[in-house]
């Protein structure tokens, strides 16, 4: 279950929040691994240069314009890839929210921005795992990877509801991984680190880039991570670029459900 | 009979009519209850397809309306062309058989599905509202067309529902490519609950892609000549899986009339079954021998329909109309949402004489025969 066979690795991944940061890093690193990779983003345009951009590296990309958070547009988000691509493989549950920035205080959220930001961040992936996990689990084979924070463990303040999302799809994680236990489908939930990217910017615009991680080397690893396949299900992996004695290691276990 | 006219509460609890053929026996269960219903060692095969927004309401070039619900994929003439039954005005709310026609249309003409631009390629010599449509820019952009489709297309649905469908509604759980213009229903109860269970009773699955067609078109001719040749693939796996499953004695269990026509159509045409894509246009009636198939779950047929005669070849018929006749009285619902049988029948290869007899009928033009791909 927890090996990757060649078959795997020529498969299909799709890739959510793919028009820059960390999605648009994981669909170049992923189409130059040889995978086809099916890009979702809300904005068509940014989107439709990243996949213009793997395709000039003789990738295989197809981009579809839609929101994870949008009830109505999972169910054509996995249609429309399958029919691009066959059976997706792989699902990185990437795309997020912060919500309004800069960011507000608890007492200061209003209800309905805390609403989206659980719409976006946790039921999107509930929505497209459950669309993109049963073809995976007729077939006996699939990995679906959500991306998490370590807003999601530590009580940072102004950071509520991205951190709770957060907090609520790591265990959602615990939970896949348990149900799907023996199905051939296996779950991970990765925390990548502080990121230059613009939700960072957006959230910590006064933050020293310099210190932030460049999403390509992010994606590397992770892109390592899956091909490694030794990553038993229900981990959950933080990945600090820092860690430079650490070379080779895809990042740092944090345990896995019970 | 009566139609189910909205989705249950719960997709996988639903009454279940259990015809046992070797007992000649009926009784009444749930689907909740399929995985003690069969048994260790049977193998359950579903049609992994998923359901195309297979409806679009537009207009031709002189501005009539028309709509477009697609049967098939035109796999002959390659990406982008499809086979499409076209009607007049109106939508699902009337019955099929009470829209007017479409306008008249000729190769080379238009017609427009909001950002969706098709092309008339051919007729059909089966019905007037046969056509082959070819959907413009598609085959070098098979992106667009895909986000057309999907943006401009509802599910295709009939007069018997309460409500519009929305696309999740007409998935089963397992839903890959999306290959099927309506739903393939008879997998629509099996939720992960009875799948996983099943599996836990020792009983395998496996997968087949197969592209169901529309089941009604309300037009006479065209609906005698349903179900049109339909696209299917056996992966490797399943039949390795059905080979090991009858070598050792287990039942194959097919999920819907789909299942059964890509199974049987298969080996009807290669002697064996083989894994691959293929065509077929193998209509499966009374006389039909089984080779591979041993039982079916599906929705509860009436007779008439072109799904009940595909029952014949499960079931003697006076064990067939008492099962109707039962269904009746329990006042069982048809149709996509509504209740489930289950009929187990005699092992297939099993029963002697007669040649195969196979219902060919003509094919129409363009139209292919069974074939391997």
């Amino acid at each position: 279950m927890t090996t990757t066979n060649r078959n795997e690795e020529l498969s299909a991944a799709l890739v959510t929040g793919g028009s820059r940061g960390l999605g648009r890093a994981l669909g170049l690193a992923l189409a130059a691994k040889g995978r086809p990779v099916v890009l979702v983003a809300r904005e068509a345009g940014p989107l439709e240069q990243v996949v213009a951009e793997i395709r000039a590296r003789g990738g295989r990309a197809h981009g579809i314009a839609a929101d994870v958070g949008d009830k109505d547009a999972v169910t054509a988000i996995a249609g429309r890839a399958a029919a691009l691509v066959g059976s997706v493989d792989l699902l990185v549950n990437n795309a997020s929210a912060l919500g309004p920035v800069p960011l507000r205080l608890l007492l200061d959220t209003d209800c309905e921005d805390l609403e989206r930001v659980l719409r976006v961040n946790l039921v999107g992936p509930f929505r497209l795992t459950k669309a993109l996990a049963g073809p995976m689990v007729l077939r006996g084979a699939g990995t679906i990877v959500n991306i998490s924070s370590d807003a999601a463990v530590e009580g940072y303040p102004r950071w509520g509801a991205y951190g709770a999302s957060k907090a609520a799809l790591d265990h959602l994680g615990r939970i896949w991984a348990a149900e799907l236990e023996g199905t051939g489908v296996r779950l991970l939930t990765v925390d990548p680190g502080e990121m230059n990217t613009r939700m960072h910017a957006d959230a910590l615009p006064d933050a020293d880039v310099d210190q932030l991680a460049d999403p390509a080397r992010v994606a590397q690893r992770i892109v390592a991570l899956l091909e490694r396949g030794a990553t038993a299900t229900g981990q959950r992996v933080a990945i600090r670029i820092e860690d430079r004695d650490r070379e080779g290691d895809a990042g740092a276990p944090e345990g896995r459900a019970p | 009979m009566r139609a189910a006219r909205t989705y249950p509460a719960r997709r996988d609890d639903v009454r279940l009519l259990i015809v046992d053929v070797p007992t000649a026996s009926i009784r009444e269960s749930r689907t909740t209850q399929l995985p003690a219903l069969l048994s260790p060692g049977d193998l359950v095969v579903v049609n992994d397809a998923a359901t195309v927004p297979a409806s679009l309401q537009g207009r031709d070039a002189a501005g009539e309306p028309v709509e477009a619900r697609l049967i098939a994929a035109d796999v002959e003439r390659g990406p982008g062309h499809f086979w499409a039954v076209l009607f007049g005005a109106g939508d699902w709310h009337q019955r099929t058989e009470d829209r007017p026609p479409p306008p008249p249309v000729a190769p080379g003409d238009r017609l427009r599905f909001g950002a969706l631009d098709a092309e008339v390629v051919a007729p059909s010599s089966l019905s007037r509202r046969l056509v082959a449509l070819r959907f413009l820019g598609a085959s070098d952009e098979p992106d667009r067309m895909w986000a057309a489709l999907y943006r401009e297309g509802r599910p295709v649905q009939y007069s018997y529902l309460a409500h519009e469908l929305p696309l999740w509604a007409v998935q089963t759980v397992y839903a890959g490519r999306p290959w099927a213009f309506e739903m393939p229903s008879a997998g629509r109860p099996l939720s992960w609950e009875i799948l996983l269970g099943l599996r836990a009773r020792g009983v395998r699955w496996a997968a087949l892609t197969h592209a169901a067609g529309l089941s009604s078109t309300g037009d006479a001719a065209l609906d005698a000549a349903l179900p049109l040749p339909e696209r299917f693939e056996i992966p490797a796996a399943t039949a390795a899986a059905i080979e090991d499953t009858r070598r050792e004695g287990g039942r194959v269990i097919a999920v819907g009339t789909t299942v059964v026509r890509a199974l049987e159509g298969r080996a009807a045409a290669d002697g064996v079954l083989r894994a691959g894509a293929g065509i077929t246009d193998l209509r499966i009636g009374p006389d039909h021998q089984r080779r591979i198939v041993d039982g079916i779950l599906s929705g509860v047929h009436a007779s008439g329909e072109s799904h009940f005669a595909l029952l014949a070849a499960f079931a003697p018929p006076a064990l067939l109309e008492a099962a109707e006749r039962t269904a009746e009285a329990r006042a069982f619902t048809t149709h996509e949402l509504g209740d489930a049988m289950l009929i187990l029948a005699s092992r297939a290869g099993a029963s002697t004489g007669g040649a195969d007899t196979r219902w060919i009928r003509p094919v129409a033009d363009g139209l292919p025969a069974t074939r391997s791909l």
